[in-house]
Parts: C-alpha cells; sequence; structure tokens
C-alpha cells in the first residue's frame, strides 16, 4: 500500500516512454487489468483494518483513475501522430495528370454544322437530309436550272453519266422534301456537296446547309430577320452588320447575297476581306414559282424564302482557320485545336 | 465584263468617284470585283518629236537621236528601239522623270553617248504586261509637250464586274451605262450612230435555213479595205482596259463595237466565200478549222455558218481559219446577226471553247441591236481601213424573234412580298428607268419590257426589280410568325450526336474525308466492291466513290503518321456508296480507326498497344445505346480488308450491319504502313435504332451465384458456349458473367479453360438449391454433348 506513489509513478514513466498502440496496451493490462498491479491493490484492500478501508480505497481509485486518463491521453498522441504519419506517406502529386483515356474531338465542320443546325431546330425547323449521288432533275430541272443554262456553268458539276452527278448543292433536298410534305415547312438541311474545282480557295467536296421555309403570307422581310438574327447568333455578335445585295439564281426571286463586316477586321478592311470590310457569307431569296411549281405547291396561297451557307466558309471566319484544305486533312494537329 | 471607267463617263457621268461609283454599281447586283488603274504610276513623261535620227558612232544597233519635248531646245537621247525614226511622236522621258517601278531618269552616257532622257516602249509605261518589241508611236496629231498620262487619258480605272448569267443585258458599256443612269436617274447617251449610205449595190446571198436559231441575219459586203492600216491608239486603249487585245482593225473593230453595244460580230474574207452564206445546222460529222487553228469535227445540232463548199464557223461561238480575214483580204463580209441563246448554249462548252461572243449569246443579246452594231461597226471601219459598204442585207424572221412581253405587277403581290408599301408613283417611276413602258391600272402595273431585258419575264422578276432599285437594304425586317406546334420526337432512335460523342468521350476524333477515294486505295482494301466511278474527277487519285469508311480512313492515318502522330484514333460518319449506279445504295455509316499506344504516353500507364478487344469495346459502347445489346451478335467472318484470325462480322438482328478487325498484314504491307491498325464500321441506321426502355421489377429476393469453369477446345467461340448456356439456364438467369479464359499451364494442349459465374434471381420467392441444381446440371450436360466441354474439378 505505501507503495502505491511509486507504482504510479513507475507507471506514469512508462505510459509516457510507450512508443506504439500494443505497448500501451500491454501496459494498462500491466496496470490496470483485471490480474494487474493496481487492481490487485484493489482486490487487498480487504485485509486492511475497516476504518482504513475508505481512505485506501479512494488513494487506489485516484491513482487507478489517474493512470487510465494518462493512457488515454498518451493513446490519442499515438493515434495522432500515426495519423500525421500516414497522411505524410500517402502524399501523391496532385499535379501529375489523370490517368485514361483523354477524350477526343468533334470535327469542326461538325461544330458548325450541329451548331447551325441547334439554332433553328429551336425556333421550329426540321432537320432534312438526301442523296449525294443525284440525278439532273433534283439538282437542276426542278430547281429552274434547265439544261445549257448559263447557270450551269456557276457550279462545276461531277457527272457519272448523262444524267447523274454529285449534287453541287444541298438545294435537292428542298425538293425532295416539297414534294413529300405540305406548308408550312420549315427545314435546314445540312451535308455535303461537291464541286469539280481544286485550288487555294475550293476543295472538290465541301459542307453546305441550306434553309427552306414555305407558308402563307411569308416575305423579303421574313427573309431578312431570319438571316440576320441567324448571323447575329452564330457570331455572337448583335452589332454585326448585314447587309443585302442583289444577286441571282435561278431558284429563288428576288435573290440575295448576303454581306457581313469583316470579322477578322470589324470592317476597317484587311486581306480576308480583300480591303473591303464586307465578306460574303451566303445567298439567299425567296423561292422562285417555277420551284414550287414542280413541287406542286400553290404558288398565289403559299410563298417562301430559302438560303444557304457553306459551312467551312463559316467556321474558318469563326475559328479564325486560314487554309480550307485544313479541313479535309485531318491532321491531328489540327482536328485537337477543336476539342 | 471589264471596261474603262472613262468611256462610261462618256455615257453617263454620275457625280460620284470611283469606289463610290463601284459600290453602287455593287449594291444594285452587279458585282465589282475590281478596280485597277489603267497604268502603273509614273510622271515626267511628254509627248515629244523625233527631229533627227542617226546611227550611234560605237554602236550597231543604238541609234543617236534629237527630240523636240516642247522645252525649246533640242534634247539628244541615245535609244536601242529598232523602229524609232525621225518625224515620230512618241512618249519622252525626261530627266527627272519616274517610270513604274520607282525607276528614275537620270543623265548617262551611253558608249561615250550624252543621253538625257528616255524615249519608252508601251511595256515601260506599264500599260501592257507582254514586252514591246519597239517603242510606242504615237499619232502624228499628238501635241509636242504634252504629259503622256493626259494625252493617253491614263488617269482612268478598268472596272471588272462579275455579272451573273441573268444580266447579259449589262455586257456592253452601253448596257452598265444603262444602269447607272437608272441608279442615278440621269440620261444616257452614246455616240450617234447613222445608217452608212452605200457606196456600191452588190450584195452578197444569204440563206437562213434554221430560223429558230437565227431569226435575224444581216450581212454586207465592204469593198477594197486595208487590213494593214494602224487601229488608232484610243480604240486600242479601250479595248485594252476592256480586257482585249488589239490583233488587226477588223477584229478590233469588231470587238469594240461588242464592247460598247454588246452585239457580237463577225467578218469573212470575202475571197473565200463560195455562192452564199448559209445559217443552218451542222451536219453529223462535218469539219472545221477554227480560227485558232485546232480542227473540230462538228456534231449535228450546232448551228453554223456555212457556203456552199462547207462549215465557215460555228454561229456565235468562233469563226473558221480559212474564211477569216487576214492581212491580205481586200473584202470583207461583215455579219451582225441574232442568234438564239438556246442554239448557242451549250455549243461552246461542247467543244471545249468560250468566246466572248458565245458568252454573251448564251445569255442573250437584245434582238433588235443587230443593225444598229453593224452601222456602227462599217462606219468606224471605213475610218480606219478605208472602203466602201455596200447595202445592208437583212434575212429575219419575225415570228422567231422574241416577242414583246407585258408583265403585270399586282399592288397586292407587291405589298405582301415586301412587307411594305411603296408609293405607287415611286414603283411606276422605277419601272419605267428600267425602259419599261407602265400602265398604271386598279390591280396594279402593267409593264411593257424593253428588248433588252430578255430576263425578265414574270411578276417575282418585277417584284425583284423594284426592291433592288428601290433598296435591298431599306426594306423592313421582320421575324417569320409559325404556330407553336410539337413534332414527333422518337425516343427509341439514338440520334447521330450522341453516338459521335460517345467516341469523342472515347478519345475518337473525328474525321472528315472525301467521299471519292484512289480506286488503288479502294481495290487494295475492298477488291471486290463496286461503287460509280466519276466520268470527270478532278484526279485520278479522286475518281471512285467509296464503298466503305476504310479508304478515307486508313488515307488519314497515312496522313498523320508521316507527321510523327503514331497514336491515332479517328472516326468518321457519312455515306458510303455501293452498286453500280441503277442498283446504288447510299448507305451511312460510322466508321473508326485506331492505331498505336492504348493510352497516350504518360508516367503511369502501360506501353501496350491497343488490340481487338480495346476496339470491339469501343464499338459495344456503341451499341449498348440502343438499349438493346441482345439485338446484336459478333461472329467470326472474313473481310479482304481484315485479319482472318482478327476480323468479325457484325449482326444486328441477324442481319449484316457491319464488321470490325485488325487491318491484314499483307494489305498493310500493300499500302506501306509501319504498324498495325484496327477498324470498324456499321451501318448507321441499325446503330440509331433502339428501343425505349421498359422496367422491370426489382426483385426482394436472394440472388443465387454458381461458378462454372469448362475445359473446351482451344477454337470454340465462347460465344457458343454462352448460347447454349443461356438456352439451359431457364428463365431466372440474370447474369451471365464471363470471368476468366486461359490457356497454359494445367490445360491440356489444344484446349482453354473457361470460366463462368451465373446468377439467378426470381421475381417472387427464393429460389433453391435443387432447382439451381438441376439447370446448372442441363447445362453441364448439353455443353458435353453439344460442344465437347467438360466441367473442370
Amino acid at each position: 500500500m505505501d507503495h502505491l506513489p511509486t507504482l504510479v509513478a513507475e507507471a506514469r514513466d512508462a505510459i509516457h516512454a510507450a512508443d506504439g498502440m500494443a505497448a500501451l496496451d500491454e501496459l494498462r493490462v500491466r496496470y490496470l487489468g483485471k490480474k494487474g498491479e493496481i487492481t490487485a491493490l484493489l482486490k487487498g484492500l480487504g485485509k486492511l483494518p475497516a476504518e482504513e478501508r475508505p481512505a485506501a480505497g479512494e488513494r487506489i481509485n485516484q491513482a487507478k483513475q489517474a493512470l487510465a486518463e494518462e493512457l488515454d491521453e498518451r493513446r490519442q498522441t499515438l493515434e495522432k501522430a500515426a495519423l500525421e504519419a500516414r497522411l505524410a506517406a500517402e502524399r501523391v502529386d496532385v499535379t501529375l495528370p489523370g490517368r485514361g483515356q483523354p477524350s477526343g474531338g468533334l470535327h469542326p465542320v461538325t461544330r458548325t454544322l450541329e451548331r447551325i443546325e441547334g439554332l433553328f431546330t429551336r425556333i421550329g425547323y426540321d432537320v432534312a437530309v438526301g442523296p449525294e449521288i443525284e440525278d439532273d432533275y433534283h439538282n437542276f430541272e426542278a430547281l429552274n436550272i434547265p439544261a445549257h443554262h448559263p447557270a450551269r456553268g456557276m457550279a462545276d458539276t461531277f457527272y457519272f453519266d448523262a444524267t447523274r452527278l454529285l449534287r453541287t448543292h444541298t438545294s435537292p433536298v428542298q425538293v425532295r422534301t416539297m414534294k413529300e410534305a405540305e406548308p408550312p415547312i420549315r427545314i435546314v438541311c445540312p451535308g455535303r456537296v461537291y464541286r469539280s474545282d481544286s485550288d487555294l480557295t475550293h476543295t472538290p467536296m465541301f459542307h453546305q446547309v441550306e434553309g427552306l421555309l414555305v407558308d402563307e403570307g411569308v416575305s423579303f422581310a421574313d427573309l431578312k430577320g431570319t438571316i440576320e438574327d441567324f448571323l447575329h447568333a452564330f457570331f455572337e455578335r448583335e452589332d454585326l452588320s448585314v447587309r443585302f445585295r442583289p444577286s441571282y439564281f435561278p431558284f429563288t426571286e428576288p435573290s440575295a447575297e448576303v454581306d457581313i463586316q469583316c470579322v477578322m477586321c470589324n470592317g476597317d478592311g484587311c486581306r480576308v476581306c480583300s480591303q473591303s470590310g464586307w465578306l460574303e457569307v451566303m445567298g439567299c431569296g425567296m423561292v422562285h414559282p417555277e420551284v414550287f411549281r414542280h413541287s406542286g405547291i400553290d404558288t398565289e396561297r403559299y410563298t417562301g424564302f430559302a438560303f444557304g451557307m457553306g459551312a467551312e466558309r463559316l467556321a474558318m471566319l469563326r475559328y479564325g482557320v486560314n487554309d480550307l484544305r485544313l479541313f479535309f486533312d485531318n491532321d491531328l494537329r489540327f482536328l485537337k485545336q477543336f476539342a | 465584263m471589264k471596261f474603262s471607267e472613262q468611256w462610261l463617263r462618256e455615257w453617263v457621268s454620275p457625280a460620284l468617284a470611283t469606289q463610290a461609283l463601284a459600290d453602287q454599281i455593287t449594291m444594285a447586283g452587279l458585282e465589282v470585283d475590281a478596280i485597277e488603274p489603267v497604268a502603273s504610276a509614273f510622271e515626267g513623261v511628254v509627248v515629244a518629236e523625233v527631229v533627227a535620227r542617226a546611227p550611234h558612232p560605237d554602236a550597231d544597233k543604238l541609234s543617236v537621236c534629237q527630240v523636240d519635248d516642247g522645252s525649246g531646245e533640242p534634247v539628244q537621247v541615245v535609244c536601242g528601239a529598232p523602229n524609232v525614226a525621225e518625224g515620230q511622236k512618241v512618249p519622252f522621258a525626261r530627266v527627272g522623270g519616274v517610270l513604274p517601278g520607282d525607276f528614275r531618269i537620270k543623265k548617262a552616257k551611253l558608249r561615250g553617248v550624252e543621253s538625257r532622257g528616255m524615249i519608252c516602249s508601251a511595256s515601260e509605261l506599264g500599260l501592257t504586261e507582254e514586252a514591246s518589241e519597239g517603242i510606242l508611236v504615237l499619232p502624228v496629231q499628238a501635241p509636242v509637250g504634252e504629259d503622256v498620262r493626259d494625252f493617253l487619258a491614263l488617269d482612268d480605272h478598268t472596272i471588272e464586274v462579275d455579272l451573273t448569267p441573268n444580266r447579259g443585258d449589262c455586257l456592253s458599256v452601253k448596257g452598265m451605262a444603262r444602269e447607272v443612269g437608272v441608279l442615278n436617274r440621269l440620261a444616257v447617251e452614246g455616240p450617234s450612230i447613222a445608217p452608212v449610205p452605200p457606196a456600191h449595190d452588190e450584195t452578197f446571198p444569204v440563206r437562213v435555213e434554221d430560223a429558230e436559231g437565227c431569226p435575224r441575219y444581216l450581212g454586207r459586203l465592204i469593198k477594197g479595205v486595208d487590213v494593214t492600216a494602224e487601229t488608232p491608239l484610243w480604240m486600242v486603249e479601250r479595248l485594252r482596259r476592256g480586257g482585249i487585245r488589239a490583233i488587226d482593225p477588223v477584229v478590233d473593230v469588231t470587238n469594240y463595237v461588242m464592247l460598247e453595244l454588246g452585239q457580237p460580230l463577225h467578218a469573212f474574207d470575202r475571197a473565200n466565200l463560195q455562192g452564199a452564206v448559209v445559217v443552218r445546222q451542222a451536219r453529223e460529222g462535218e469539219r472545221l478549222v477554227l480560227l485558232d487553228g485546232q480542227e473540230i469535227t462538228l456534231s449535228g445540232g450546232t448551228l453554223i455558218i456555212a457556203d456552199e463548199r462547207g462549215p465557215l464557223a460555228i454561229a456565235g461561238v468562233m469563226g473558221g481559219e480559212h474564211s477569216g480575214v487576214n492581212a491580205e483580204t481586200r473584202d470583207i463580209f461583215l455579219e451582225s446577226a441574232h442568234f438564239s441563246p438556246l442554239a448557242v448554249a451549250g455549243q461552246a462548252r461542247a467543244y471545249g471553247l468560250h468566246t466572248d461572243a458565245s458568252h454573251r449569246f448564251e445569255r442573250g443579246v437584245d434582238s433588235t441591236l443587230a443593225r444598229e452594231a453593224a452601222e456602227r461597226a462599217t462606219a468606224l471601219l471605213l475610218d480606219i481601213t478605208g472602203g466602201e459598204a455596200g447595202p445592208l442585207v437583212e434575212v429575219v424572221d419575225t415570228d422567231r424573234l422574241p416577242g414583246e412581253r407585258e408583265v403585270l405587277l399586282r399592288r397586292a403581290r407587291l405589298d405582301q412580298a415586301l412587307d411594305k408599301v411603296l408609293p405607287a408613283e415611286d414603283v411606276g417611276e422605277i419601272l419605267e428607268r428600267l425602259g419599261m413602258a407602265v400602265e398604271a391600272g386598279e390591280e396594279g402595273w402593267r409593264a411593257r419590257v424593253p428588248s433588252w431585258r430578255f430576263d425578265v419575264a414574270i411578276e417575282e422578276d418585277l417584284i425583284e426589280e423594284v426592291a433592288r432599285i428601290h433598296g435591298y437594304n431599306r426594306l423592313p425586317v421582320r421575324r417569320p410568325q409559325a404556330r407553336l406546334g410539337l413534332r414527333p420526337d422518337h425516343e427509341a432512335r439514338t440520334p447521330l450526336s450522341r453516338l459521335r460523342r460517345q467516341l469523342v468521350a472515347r478519345g475518337y476524333f473525328e474525321a472528315v474525308t472525301y467521299s471519292f477515294v484512289a480506286p488503288e486505295l479502294q481495290a487494295a482494301l475492298l477488291p471486290e466492291a463496286v461503287s460509280p466511278t466519276l466520268a470527270n474527277p478532278i484526279s485520278s487519285d479522286l475518281s471512285v466513290m467509296r464503298a466503305s469508311l476504310f479508304p478515307g480512313l486508313v488515307r488519314a492515318l497515312q496522313h498523320n503518321l508521316n507527321r510523327q502522330q503514331s497514336r491515332v484514333r479517328l472516326f468518321e460518319t457519312g455515306l458510303v456508296f455501293r452498286g453500280e449506279l441503277d442498283s446504288l445504295s447510299q448507305v451511312p455509316m460510322l466508321g473508326a480507326l485506331v492505331c498505336g499506344a492504348r493510352e497516350p504516353e504518360g508516367w503511369s500507364g502501360g506501353k501496350d498497344k491497343v488490340d481487338f478487344f480495346d476496339l470491339k469495346g469501343d464499338l459495344e459502347s456503341l451499341l449498348a445505346m440502343g438499349g438493346e445489346p441482345e439485338a446484336w451478335r459478333f461472329e467470326p467472318g472474313e473481310h479482304a480488308a481484315l485479319h482472318p484470325g482478327q476480323c468479325a462480322r457484325l449482326l444486328y438482328r441477324g442481319e449484316e450491319a457491319g464488321w470490325i478487325g485488325t487491318l491484314h498484314p499483307a494489305v498493310r504491307a500493300r499500302l506501306g504502313l509501319k504498324v498495325d491498325a484496327l477498324l470498324f464500321e456499321v451501318r448507321l441506321d441499325a446503330l440509331t435504332h433502339g428501343k425505349v426502355p421498359a422496367f422491370q421489377p426489382l426483385s426482394r429476393y436472394p440472388e443465387v451465384r454458381r461458378d462454372l469453369a469448362f475445359l473446351v477446345d482451344a477454337d470454340l467461340p465462347v460465344q457458343s458456349l454462352l448460347d447454349t448456356l443461356r438456352a439451359q439456364a431457364g428463365e431466372w438467369l440474370v447474369e451471365a458473367r464471363l470471368f476468366d479464359v486461359y490457356q497454359g499451364q494445367g490445360v491440356p494442349e489444344g484446349r482453354k479453360s473457361v470460366a463462368l459465374g451465373l446468377t439467378w434471381q426470381h421475381p417472387s420467392r427464393t429460389l433453391n438449391d435443387e432447382e439451381i441444381n438441376q439447370l446448372v446440371d442441363a447445362i453441364v450436360e448439353e455443353s458435353r454433348l453439344h460442344l465437347g466441354a467438360e466441367l473442370r474439378a
């Protein structure tokens, strides 16, 4: 009983010296376990005279309590140290790149076509597509371009035989749609078109989007509004100047070319716009009555407009691409820039 | 159409600077492509007279000239031109003058003789791009001392207008002037043209056999011309500014009148005409040597000018060499005819020709113009070449000439089309300015179209004219109104955009390759493919339509490998073309190609190459998007482009829908590829097909799993085992998972071990061991019987 203080001091030292959870557990058993030294003292109380027992019991319990607290404190210290050590050991270099398949990307033409389709489908246009090997009728005749019409010289056509050819524009899709559907018709027709022309600014294949709206009471003002809205939305520039220049397409009347203020120089004049400050971006017009007649649409009741644009041209202006041919080389160094 | 601005301004001259005039023309629909100064910048060049010429004492080819440049004292100048002669008026660059190219004239000594200035050639003044043979000789009446720029009116511009095919009426200075007059409300005035009184009465017989093709033909004999006469400088200059080279006075005059009035003309050498001039259709096989020297074989249906011996010219396209005018020609027969556009259209192109005449006749020429043009040309010719004109003979079939047209423009239609009510007087005035005789009425305007506006035939044409002259950009802007009706949307269909994005997420870049490919490449990959061939390809490399996406993808791979890109993952969507033209299908496909490392080079990854199962996994991720992966099957197949041991035919609901595999090593070698590539392509209609999800209740009862390992022949497709197993496993099988395939130690030679985890679950009760055991026994038994599979212990 008299060695209690020594015992407590000795236990304290041992606890402070313990360097791991196992050693700490051992000390708990040694002092506070069922057969532990402090426990043994409690068991020995019975041998003391009855009047001394309460005081002795209290001292032993205090010692026990104190040691239990020391043990707990030491355990927490050790646990904290262990956690810190583990965390330090598990540190990774978070600046290393992640693992796995990095993602690829859409072709800039697809990106552009989807954007154009999106702008129009959101206001109620449908997307229509058609064959690329077309016949003379759909590519020319039905669009008011009879044989030997000088306008046939406007597009150098790839032929397979006397009547079959690669479509020179997506306009045949208009014709096919108008034959099938009743007005109101609102479609955009994206797709590949072909012209036998190959130089710095022409590739024998490129992409067009054609738009068509046929309904009662459609006017030139509707066409202007649609085109202006589209160009503002496409270039995300509400202040972009747009102008309409009279032109000629056999399948529209009146016809117009659409110029925008050069997006490269803001109209000041640069190499891209040949110093004019304007860029020709699309053609449009009111559907020619002859085209309606070929499609069986009543020209007195319905009017409509059509427009067409080159996807590569718009993509070049939008993304600043300076060489048309890059679109078809499929060079990964090019494609990765649009991911 | 190219023309001199000054020439135009002689007809009509609005108070607008050159650029403003060009902008105005452009905005009226006649797009100005270019405005070029007619001569480069130079200064200090005056008209001078060569007063004396003597040979250079020390040089054979040089001469020493004294010129009078109006400064009082004769100036000595050494000249190397062979054509310099006493009495000539010449352009003379004084000392201190600057020629094009910033070439400053200084005092010099040439072989010991002092030279103070330079007598210039046309090319030295930048008037022509061809090298000149000698100095430019100016007309004798040129005033000495006058600045050459002023004398030659070089402060002028060539305006080039890119005319649309409907505006053939503007293919002349007269036509452009008419348009400028309309736009500026100005009167237009050209040179006065009076009939030339005949000086003799000889004519040459003309017979028109095809009045449809040639409703009007005028001709006249002009006798005693001197073709060696010099075309006056002013005419040469106007032609040059119009993009036409001077040749001889007869050709120059016909070209000049064509440029001025828009009427193509032709002159024949009378000495080479036999009997009569006949306008008729060519007989198949007739031959003609053209002015440019090439001999062509005519086809029936071509409108020609002939005499009694045979063809002389293709009407409205090009003359023949034999009947052409040359230096010896004394008498000419001048033709001024109206050929109908349909008779000329397509003819030039059919013979590989394109001439100023055919360009105009194809688009249409004013049918009333021929007489005026003939008179104008005659007068000019007589001035230059001398000679005597005979009477103008006309053969005309008025019934076949384009008739006068009246077009009605309805007020209501115009208002509706433009969404604006233009004052009636404005509309009438615009139409009148355009040369129409207008009758305003209750309904609208009745307009009689002038003979030169053959493009105006229907009401919409008038609407366009009114809108154009009023100004497109002054017309209102509005947004179309529409009913907000919903349209059907097929949820079962997977949109192409989702398929694309799935591949993008799996590391693919989208390619766009040409739809036509090199026949050798296609044959190497698909020796049996049949697809249409272009009749007029841009090059043989791009001459056959692709029957598969493989050729384009392989070519894109080659492009990238040649540029040090060794890890390539590409996909493309688009049509492929299969069959002959008459049985053609144009099939939308999706294809992909991978090559190189599975993952990009990095700090953590393996360096494994992609293999069949990487690509198959990517493809399966697409197949799963339709929600019915069970509709798809892969079976071993044979494809000429693919490795026979690593090639699968893809079936959708039992029908062939695509192929996947490793590029055949032999094909690869033939294409010069040094690395393995794997490809697939699938029909897009199958890929986008799918189903709408149908919910199955979730079972609350436990799953039962049994793992089975079979030994089967090494070449048995695992699919057969899976099929057998599924057939026997009963309706509560919820999953059959393949978790190991092994060959090697512990497995007999020629066999493989296939381990499967089978999971059953009943929707409404707990399955008991006994029923599962029965199913497992049946599976084992069937697999043993049909596939020789033995259960591993």
